[in-house]
This record gives structure tokens, C-alpha cells and sequence, in this order.
């Protein structure tokens, strides 16, 4: 149905191509996957199918992509538009009209079918999107998932034969992903419409995939050069490759023992030296069966690092020199990790002289086991907005060195809360205060002092950057938060080596573009750092490097919060989830507890392994392996994992401080 | 597939009132006003009206306002203008525009109000209210008095001038609450068909304008700079006219890869004939225009105007050729639009017929003061204006539409394939939802061991 033959697209102003070479046929009715890390080229191979690259966007496109037996090099997008439908990331940037039915016609409109015709397949396609309920209702007032429903249902009424999406999932709650999920399923079996997908969260959907397109990096891509761990991934995978720089289909199976991203089910069955390797939670549980009684006896990761062991993973500091550790050679990753803490501490902290007049009001505590400072608390917390109660009766402490997850369906008030912590709304009964000892309401707090308490990364980094270039972006800060000169820019430095202080925010990848806007928060040095969905749009190299820097923050005693989605995300740094629904409070309590418990928000390993509590394959592994260190070399993941340090793994290459393993030492 | 499900369960949910097909033997509300029959229908896809009834029958009160200017018949205007609108008007964006009509109008009224007062009036009164210091003014702007006597007279003839002003506003401002933009666009001949779609997509982006406006303005306070004042509204302009230019890109990415654009073969002549005809046409009508508006060309100007639109609209038609687009649902002019349009037309209708029977009540002099007499009969005219009232289609149940979190959950997930329960008190039991066997038996399977410490 879809044929690639030779493909690579180079865009007018870079000397290496974007994608390619491709060589790979997508026959009839088949769910393909297409998997790579960032800057991989996924999107743009997406574009080829639909004819966007090369009549739309520009570059040149060699070789030849033909759909259904027309080739995309003579045929414009529009002249595609009855065999390829096109979903792209945001839907809403896909409607044209404003309501559920005009949406579903208007590609029907545009090529002319017949008004009997028109209205036929507009009904069938509310049903089987299970849409007829909203026919009526104005776009902007459905949820993401039935948004996504409806920006697929607007493309199936034309009954094109190839549907492509891109990251369809990657902004949904769980729920609503399943719900587009199980559609893509249902178009699959029962419509044997072909479907390429790419998509971030491979958790989420490799089990479906019929097929996966594995995608290299090409060679000394600038995307992937910059940020040290993508650049590792793809230096590393094509190591491994026949081809470099080309790409591989497959069965998800044999693709997914290749590939340097995948989903913690098959990372735990690498481990496990399962094969054929499991693609869903069920194949994974058949098998698990020895691994289970394995892994029985072992002493269950109980909760990854609480706050009670956090002091053992500080002590170091005091004998460690900042840059000490980045000069041994050979250092394991556990090292690497402590470094980041030591040489980000070497940076946030104030020097010596001047940190007797530290003006950070929510320093850590000293050592010695003093209970952790109170950094933030809200209590019966009620936000009224609109017709909305947003939050209803919301109690929330935050102590320094704590990792929060803040989970719960789109709509259910995190962002809410979130904002009501940095003083973006004030509440409408109860208190919020921050600031320690001070107790400043926040919305009532002038923003440049507020700044020196808590910060704020909201959903999408790119609002807080203004400037040009990142040096720029970073004066900024400095000026902003009264920091001395040149403190942002040490932070972008330590967080993300390698970038260019002349390149413009924009042209930063989705991964270190958050790392960047974490940088311009961490400028003010607050306590207590805030961060909304931040894995949407990461792939799992950015992720895991993400995930370092927040140990290593948490470590620092800063308290993190993080409003997610990712339950994987979730499982792996939290120390404390907290589940929100309709705005009230529903759990609160430790990870492992309160994610076992509800399998809408059990990360992978945990539902392979329930009973048992294992939350994440760094802890199995590390238990597995005895008391050595999580990532030690020769570990049973030796042989058939790929990948290198720094690799893209769901991060179990990261450091993992006080952590079960770390703690089991 | 069933395509009809689909209309009878969308049947199925308007239960709730009267409906024109319901079988006469069900106990409904015997009020005694309407047999079943002739009630208004629940507002529906196929049943709404066309907007342009909704516009026909608010010119027509229009034109009833601007051949009054007795206050007692405007405020009967005013009053079936806002019957009308209260019980038709949905709870869309626009509809709330109607709000901000009315205020207009009381604006208007006002100003006219203050410039009579400040400024004098040329009605000769006699019945002084108070007399203000004159400003001298030179003898070049003979025929302005600034200040001096403030007459009643002078005050009534203002009021009742501005009265009229305002009471055209809240004719316009009820057609725009009651009609669908949206709809209204689509109506547009083909050959106009993508200027509409224009301007709906415009209407779609100036929401996401207002939302884009409102985050970047928080993300400046995240920075610690102040998110009030103008300087601070000024400096997030550019990042957001730079998040309009990008969902503009995607947008007409997502529009050419649905076909927009899609043309059929036209032969040249055509294509010339089409051109030639729409700039004559336009031509003519902007002669005709101009004769007409100039003292000395009537003569030829109303012939040249009709030749002018003739021709533009038979470009309009052959340059439709040129579209292969068809027409979901097109907007149906009914019987019930019939009687919407008639309705305002038989207001206005009246009252210009009364201006040459009741010259007086319908414009009462304001001198002398005196109470203006209420003519019975273009009074009863005016109240046809009603007529949408009972005829037009009920619109829907409003829904709570929550601005920030819509939908997802809670009582307003009508649509979710997985029927999850509403009512989601603890994640367990707002379990996920089951779209297939095999996520069914991966989801389920590592059933909760322990209850979440609450």
C-alpha cells in the first residue's frame, strides 16, 4: 500500500539529509510502527506519505514514495486527499470548522462527493468513533481524546485506504489514548486500512503494532549531535546496524530487540532474556512466571527513594569538590549521575562568602536527618472558575527533597493546582502558601519575589522564551531573577552541554527545550520546582536525561512536582503520587502503594509482576544482580542490550540515588 | 454499520420537549396553546433556521425602528426584539454578543443625550430646564453654540432621536445572536464558498487568540515580571502573533491535505468569460452606486446598479464551475423560515405604511411636550414581530461547557467509546476504559493487591 524505495529528504539549508536513505513497503491493513529518537526523521518520512514533504513545507525528496500506486512526487497533497488521511500532533490545529459535523464532512466536501453520500458515511462514522452524542457540539468544547477521535473520524469520512498520525497519544491522559487506540484497532481489523504511526509512548502502543519501522538518526545530525544522549542512541544503534543511517522493518518483536528506544516491557524482557520478546503487558505475564518467583524472595523495592533515606544519598556532598568526578576516567553511570548533582550543586549554590547572605530563604536542610523543610502547603484548597470548580477541598504539603506526581485524567485540575501554587490563581476558599517559613500567598506575591520560591515550567516551555538566542534567553534570566551574571548560562551549561549560545530557542529540540526552560527557572534558585506535563513530546533519550536532572534536583533538596500523565515517568522518579479526579484529592501516599493499586495507573513492570511490587527494570535488575550497583557492567542485561552508556533505555541507565538499589548496598 | 442509529438516538435525546413528529397519543403537556403539530421543534442539525430568516426578520424590525420615533412603539420594538432573543438565543459566543448590543445602544442614547445637553439643540423650546454660561465662539463656526439654554423640547427630541439609534442596534444585535455565523457563511455561493471557510476559520482562531494571550501573560509572571498593564499585554503580542502564524502553517497543511483547493478542469474561455463578468459586473455596481448617490445621476444610476449585479452575480455562478465542492447539509429555507422573515417584514411593512396614516403619532413633534399617543394599529404590527417566538425551532438544552478542563469526565463524556462511569470517585473505580479483548486482559490482569493509602 505504501512503497518507499531509496527515500531521503534534505531540506534546502542542511547538508545532511533530514531522513533516509528508506527502503520498506507497508502492505494492505497493517498497523505499522514507526519508532526513532528525536530528530530521527519521523515526521518528515510521515509527510512523504501525504505529499506535505516535499509540495508543502519545501526540502527535496529522492527516491520515489508511492501510496495506493500513485507517486507523491507528481501528486500534490490535495490530489492524495482521497487516499491518505493525515492526523498530525494537535488536533486542534486540524479543524477547519467548528462543529463535530460539519468537521467529519468537510473532506468529503472538498472532493466532491455526493450530498446522499456525504450524510451516509457521516453517520456511520459517528458511530464507529462513537462520536453521535457530540455531532452537535462545538469543537473547542470536547476533551483531547474526543478531539483526537473527531480529527480522525474528519479524515476517515473520505474512506482513504492509508491513515497517517503522528504522536496521536503523546498529550492524552491514559484513557483517552486507549479510547483512540482502540479505534485505530477497530479501523484496523475491521476496515483494513493501513495505518503508519509514529508515536513517543511506545508503551502505549507497540502492543497493537502489526509492523515497526525502525528509523536511524542519520549521521551527525545536528538534532541529535547536540543533545549528548540522542547523539549517544543513534551512535550507538547504528553500531549495531548493517546499514547506518538506513532502516529496518519488521515484526515488533525482532525490531524492538534492535532498537535503542522501547517501552519498559521489553526492556524488562531483555533482561529477562525472553524470546520472542513481549510486546504487551499480557505476553510479558505468561512468561513471567519464573522471573516472579525469581524475583520472590529478594527484599521488594519498597518505596524508591522516600524521604527517610534521602540523607544517606546526600552525604557525599560535603567530601565531594565540584568537578572532581568529571575528570575520572571510566566513570560508571552512577558516577556520571552524582556528578550532575555535584557540579549542578556547584552552580545553584551560592559561594561560600556569600552564602552566609544567602537571600534563598528555602535552603535545604543542614545535614544530619533534620526533618525535611515544609516548603509548600495548600489546605482546603477550593478554585472556582466560572461554572467550574476546578479544585475542590485539596489538602497538599510539599517538603524539600521530595519528588511528587500529580495524576489524574485531562480536565481533572492539575495544571489548576499547579498554577495555584505559583499564584496564577487565587483560590477561592482555603489557603496556599509557599515560601517555607515565610508563608507567602502566591497570588498575592509580587512574581519577581515570588520567582525566589517556587517555579513554574508550564506545559509548553516555549512561553517562557522570549529571546533570540539561548545566551540571550539567559541574560534574561539572570536580570529577571537578580542572580549574578552568567548564572543560567552555567546551568544550560552543566543540564545541556553542547548547545550554542547563538541558537534560537525554536531551533532546539521538544527535550532540550524543556531542559532550557528548566535552566531559566532554576535561574532564581526556588525550592520548589513545578513542572507540567513534562514528557510530552520527549522521546525516551530526553526523558531519561530529564529524569536525571530531577533526582539530582531532588537530591539537592529541592521539592519537585510534576503534573504527568506518564505513569512510567511517574513510577520512576516519584517518591509520592498524588491522584486527582474532578478536582478533589483521591489518593495521596507512596508511589508504590498508591500505583499498584490502580491499573490505570500501574507502570508496565508493576502490572508483569503484581502481586509483587516492582515498579521499574532498573529496581529488578538491580535486585537481580545481587547488591551490586544498578548498572553494573556484565549485569544479566549484558549480552543482548544494544545499547551503550547514556543510552536511551527507559533510563535504567540513570542514576537511581537512594533508590532500592541504592539503598540495598 | 447502522448509519441511522445515528439520527434516532440524536431523536431520542430531544424527548424532552414537543416535537412535531411525537405521536399524538402521549400524555404530553396539555397546555392547550399549540396542537403538536405546530410546536416549535427542538433545534437540530435539520431543523434549525436558516440563519438568514433570522437577518431577514431583524431588518424588517430595523426598518419598523427607522420610520418611528415615538418611544412608546421603539420600546415595543425594543421589548419583542428581546422576547424573541430570550427564548431563542442558544448559549453559543455570539448569542452573549447580544449583551453587548444592548449597552451600545444605551451608550448611543446617552451620547446623544450629553451632545444635546452640552451643545444645544435646534428645536425651539420654551420651557427652560437650566441655563449654562455660552461659550463665545468665533464667527466662523456660526451655527454651533456651545452650552446656553438647555431646553425640555430640546432634551425630548434628542431622547427620542437617540431612542431610534439604539433600537436599530438591538435589531442588529438580536439577528447576530440568533443566527449562526458559521451557518450563514455556508450559505454563500460556491464560487464564494473558500472566502467563507476564511472567515470561519478567522472565527475559530480569535478564541485562540484570547487563550493564547492569557498564557503567555502567565508566563511572564513565571519569569517574575509583572503580567499586568499595558506594556506587558504589548510585549507578549509577538510571541503570539508568532503562535498564530504557526497554527496558520499547520492549519493550511491540514486543510491541503483534505483536498481544499481541488479544482475541476475549466476551460479558458470560461475562465475569461468569468473574469470579464465579475469585473464588469462590479464595475457597474460601483458606477451605479455612485450615480445613484450624486444629485444629478439618478436617472442612469439604478439601471447601471441592476445591470452591474446581474453580471457580478453570473460570474459568481460560472466561476462555481470551477469548484467540484458539494454541500453537506446545505441550510433549508422552510416554513417556518418563511414565517420568521414574513414575520419582521409584516413589522416593517406596517409601520411604513403607517407613516403616511399616523405621520403624527408615529413622529410626535417634541414641541409642545407632550405624552406621545400609542397608535393601536402599528402597535399591533409591531407584535407580529413575535412570531419567531412560538414558530422558530427551541434551541437545544444549553450544556455546561467548563472552559479549561471540557469534558473529560464528570458529567459531559456522553461520547466516550467506553461508557466509563461518570461518576469517578477512586481510580478503581474509575477503572479504564475496555477497547479491546487483548487490553481488556492487560489491563485487568494485575488487579489492585491493596488498597491506596487515602
Amino acid at each position: 500500500m505504501i512503497r518507499f524505495e531509496q527515500v531521503s529528504v534534505r531540506y534546502e539549508d542542511t547538508a545532511e539529509p533530514a531522513v533516509g536513505p528508506v527502503d520498506a513497503a507497508i502492505p494492505e491493513g497493517e498497523l505499522c510502527l514507526l519508532v526513532g529518537a528525536s530528530g530521527a526523521g519521523k515526521s518528515t518520512l510521515l509527510g512523504t506519505v501525504s505529499g506535505l514533504v516535499p509540495h508543502f513545507t519545501g526540502g527535496t525528496l529522492h527516491g520515489r514514495v508511492t501510496v495506493a500506486g500513485r507517486d507523491t512526487r507528481t501528486h500534490k497533497p490535495r490530489e492524495l486527499a482521497d487516499v491518505v488521511g493525515t492526523v498530525g500532533q494537535d488536533p486542534m490545529a486540524h479543524f477547519v470548522t467548528d462543529t463535530v459535523e460539519d468537521e467529519l464532512a468537510y473532506g468529503m466536501e472538498s472532493l466532491g462527493l455526493s450530498p446522499g453520500t456525504m450524510r451516509r458515511r457521516v453517520e456511520e462514522t459517528l458511530d464507529l468513533l462513537g462520536l453521535n452524542e457530540l455531532r452537535d457540539r462545538p469543537i473547542a468544547t470536547l476533551s483531547g481524546g474526543q478531539q483526537q477521535r473527531v480529527a480522525i473520524g474528519s479524515v476517515l469520512t473520505p474512506h482513504p485506504s492509508v491513515l497517517v498520525l503522528d504522536e496521536p497519544t503523546s498529550a492524552l491522559d491514559p484513557a483517552a489514548a486507549e479510547e483512540v487506540l482502540a479505534v485505530l484497532q477497530r479501523l484496523v481489523h475491521d476496515l483494513g486500512t493501513t495505518v503508519l504511526m509514529a508515536e513517543h509512548r511506545l508503551e502505549r502502543v507497540v502492543q497493537y503494532a502489526d509492523r515497526v519501522l525502525l528509523l536511524d538518526a542519520p549521521h551527525g545530525r545536528a538534532g541529535g549531535a547536540a543533545d549528548p544522549a540522542a547523539g549517544g542512541t543513534a551512535g550507538d544503534s547504528a553500531g549495531c546496524r548493517t546499514s547506518g543511517g538506513g532502516t529496518r522493518i519488521g515484526t515488533p518483536a525482532e525490531m524492538m530487540a534492535l532498537s535503542p528506544v522501547h517501552p519498559p516491557v521489553v526492556a524488562l524482557g531483555r533482561l529477562a532474556g525472553w524470546s520472542p520478546l513481549p510486546m504487551s503487558v499480557r505476553d510479558a505475564r505468561r512468561r513471567a512466571g519464573p522471573l516472579r518467583q525469581e524475583l520472590a524472595p529478594l527484599p521488594e523495592p519498597v518505596t524508591p527513594p522516600s524521604r527517610d533515606d534521602r540523607p544517606a544519598g546526600r552525604s557525599p556532598r560535603t567530601v565531594e569538590t565540584p568537578g572532581a568526578t568529571t575528570g575520572r576516567p571510566g566513570n560508571s553511570l552512577r558516577r556520571s549521575g552524582d556528578g550532575l548533582r555535584s557540579r549542578l550543586r556547584a552552580v545553584l549554590r551560592p559561594a561560600p562568602d556569600r552564602a552566609g547572605a544567602a537571600h534563598r530563604s528555602g535552603a535545604p536542610p543542614a545535614d544530619g536527618g533534620t526533618a525535611p523543610e515544609l516548603l509548600a502547603r495548600a489546605a482546603g484548597l477550593t478554585l472556582v472558575r466560572g461554572a467550574v470548580t476546578a479544585l475542590h477541598e485539596v489538602d497538599l504539603t510539599l517538603h524539600a527533597g521530595e519528588v511528587a506526581a500529580l495524576m489524574g485524567r485531562n480536565g481533572a485540575g492539575k495544571s489548576t493546582l499547579l498554577g495555584a501554587l505559583v499564584g496564577l490563581h487565587a483560590p477561592t476558599s482555603g489557603t496556599v502558601a509557599v515560601g517555607g517559613g515565610e508563608r507567602l500567598a502566591p497570588a498575592g506575591t509580587a512574581p519577581r519575589r515570588l520567582l525566589r520560591h517556587v517555579g513554574l515550567v508550564p506545559q509548553e516551555p516555549r512561553d517562557l522564551l522570549y529571546a533570540d538566542t539561548v545566551a540571550a534567553e539567559c541574560a534574561s534570566a539572570d536580570a529577571d531573577a537578580d542572580a549574578p551574571e552568567g548564572t543560567c548560562r552555567r546551568l544550560v551549561a552543566e543540564l545541556l552541554p553542547g548547545v550554542d549560545g547563538d541558537v534560537h530557542p525554536r531551533d532546539l529540540s521538544e527535550g532540550q527545550r524543556l531542559v532550557l526552560a528548566l535552566a531559566v527557572v532554576l535561574t532564581a534558585r526556588p525550592p520548589l520546582i513545578l513542572l507540567d506535563e513534562p514528557t510530552r513530546g520527549l522521546d525516551y533519550a530526553a526523558k531519561s536525561r530529564l529524569v536525571r536532572i530531577l533526582r539530582a534536583l531532588a537530591a539537592e533538596g529541592h521539592a519537585v512536582v510534576l503534573a504527568t500523565h506518564d505513569v512510567e515517568l511517574a513510577a520512576e522518579l516519584a517518591h509520592r503520587v498524588v491522584i486527582l479526579a474532578q478536582g478533589e484529592t483521591v489518593a495521596d501516599g507512596p508511589t508504590s502503594e498508591v500505583v499498584t493499586s490502580s491499573p490505570a495507573f500501574a507502570p508496565q513492570v508493576a502490572k508483569i509482576l503484581a502481586p509483587q511490587r516492582w515498579l521499574t527494570v532498573p529496581q529488578v535488575r538491580a535486585a537481580l544482580a545481587g547488591t551490586g550497583p544498578p548498572d553494573a557492567p556484565g549485569g544479566p542485561d549484558g549480552p543482548d542490550s544494544p545499547e551503550g552508556p547514556d543510552a536511551a533505555d527507559w533510563s535504567d541507565r540513570a542514576d537511581v540515588p537512594g533508590s532500592g538499589a541504592g539503598d540495598a548496598s | 454499520m447502522t448509519p441511522m442509529t445515528g439520527q434516532h438516538t440524536a431523536r431520542a435525546r430531544g424527548v424532552r420537549s414537543p416535537r412535531p413528529d411525537a405521536p399524538s397519543g402521549l400524555p404530553g403537556p396539555r397546555t392547550g396553546t399549540l396542537p403538536h403539530r405546530l410546536r416549535a421543534p427542538l433545534a437540530r442539525r435539520g431543523t434549525a433556521l436558516h440563519p438568514g430568516a433570522w437577518w431577514l426578520w431583524a431588518l424588517g424590525l430595523a426598518t419598523a425602528a427607522s420610520r418611528t420615533t415615538n418611544p412608546l412603539l421603539l420600546m415595543l420594538l425594543c421589548a419583542v426584539a428581546g422576547y424573541v432573543v430570550a427564548s431563542r438565543r442558544t448559549n453559543a459566543p455570539w448569542a452573549r454578543s447580544y449583551g453587548a448590543f444592548l449597552k451600545l445602544g444605551l451608550a448611543v442614547l446617552a451620547i446623544r443625550l450629553v451632545f444635546a445637553f452640552f451643545l444645544g439643540s435646534p428645536i425651539p423650546g420654551s420651557v427652560v430646564i437650566v441655563t449654562l454660561p455660552e461659550v463665545p465662539l468665533p464667527g466662523w463656526a456660526q451655527g454651533v453654540r456651545v452650552g446656553g439654554r438647555v431646553t425640555a423640547e430640546g432634551l425630548v427630541f434628542a431622547l427620542y432621536d437617540g431612542m431610534r439609534l439604539a433600537t436599530l442596534l438591538v435589531c442588529v444585535g438580536a439577528a447576530n445572536a440568533l443566527a449562526n455565523p458559521a451557518r450563514m457563511l455556508k450559505s454563500l455561493p460556491g464560487a464564494l464558498y473558500e472566502a467563507g471557510v476564511a472567515a470561519v476559520v478567522a472565527m475559530t482562531f480569535a478564541p485562540n487568540l484570547i487563550a493564547d494571550v492569557q498564557r503567555l501573560r502567565a508566563a511572564r509572571r513565571l519569569r517574575g515580571r509583572t503580567d499586568k498593564g499595558v506594556r506587558a499585554l504589548l510585549r507578549v503580542g509577538l510571541p503570539v502573533l508568532e503562535g498564530a502564524l504557526e497554527r496558520s502553517v499547520a492549519l493550511a497543511a491540514a486543510m491541503d491535505s483534505r483536498g481544499y483547493g481541488r479544482s475541476a478542469p475549466v476551460s479558458p474561455a470560461v475562465r475569461r468569460a468569468t473574469a470579464a463578468l465579475t469585473l464588469g459586473g462590479l464595475l457597474g455596481v460601483c458606477t451605479g452606486t455612485f450615480a445613484l448617490l450624486t444629485a444629478q445621476g439618478g436617472a442612469y444610476g439604478l439601471p447601471l446598479l441592476l445591470a452591474g449585479a446581474v453580471l457580478a452575480l453570473a460570474g459568481l455562478r460560472l466561476g462555481g464551475r470551477r469548484s467540484l465542492r458539494t454541500r453537506y447539509r446545505p441550510e433549508r429555507w422552510g416554513t417556518r423560515a418563511w414565517l420568521v422573515a414574513g414575520s419582521g417584514a409584516a413589522a416593517g411593512a406596517v409601520l411604513v405604511a403607517a407613516g403616511d396614516v399616523f405621520p403624527e403619532a408615529l413622529q410626535p413633534p417634541a414641541v409642545p411636550l407632550a405624552l406621545p399617543p400609542l397608535p393601536l394599529w402599528p402597535a399591533a404590527g409591531l407584535l407580529v414581530g413575535l412570531l419567531p417566538a412560538l414558530v422558530a425551532p427551541v434551541p437545544a438544552p444549553s450544556r455546561p461547557a467548563s472552559p479549561d478542563g471540557p469534558a473529560h469526565g464528570g458529567s459531559s463524556t456522553p461520547g466516550s467509546v467506553s461508557g466509563r462511569p461518570a461518576t469517578a470517585g477512586t481510580p478503581d473505580a474509575s477503572g479504564p476504559p475496555v477497547p479491546s479483548a487483548e487490553s481488556a486482559a492487560s489491563r485487568l490482569r494485575p488487579s489492585a493487591p491493596e488498597e491506596p493509602a487515602l
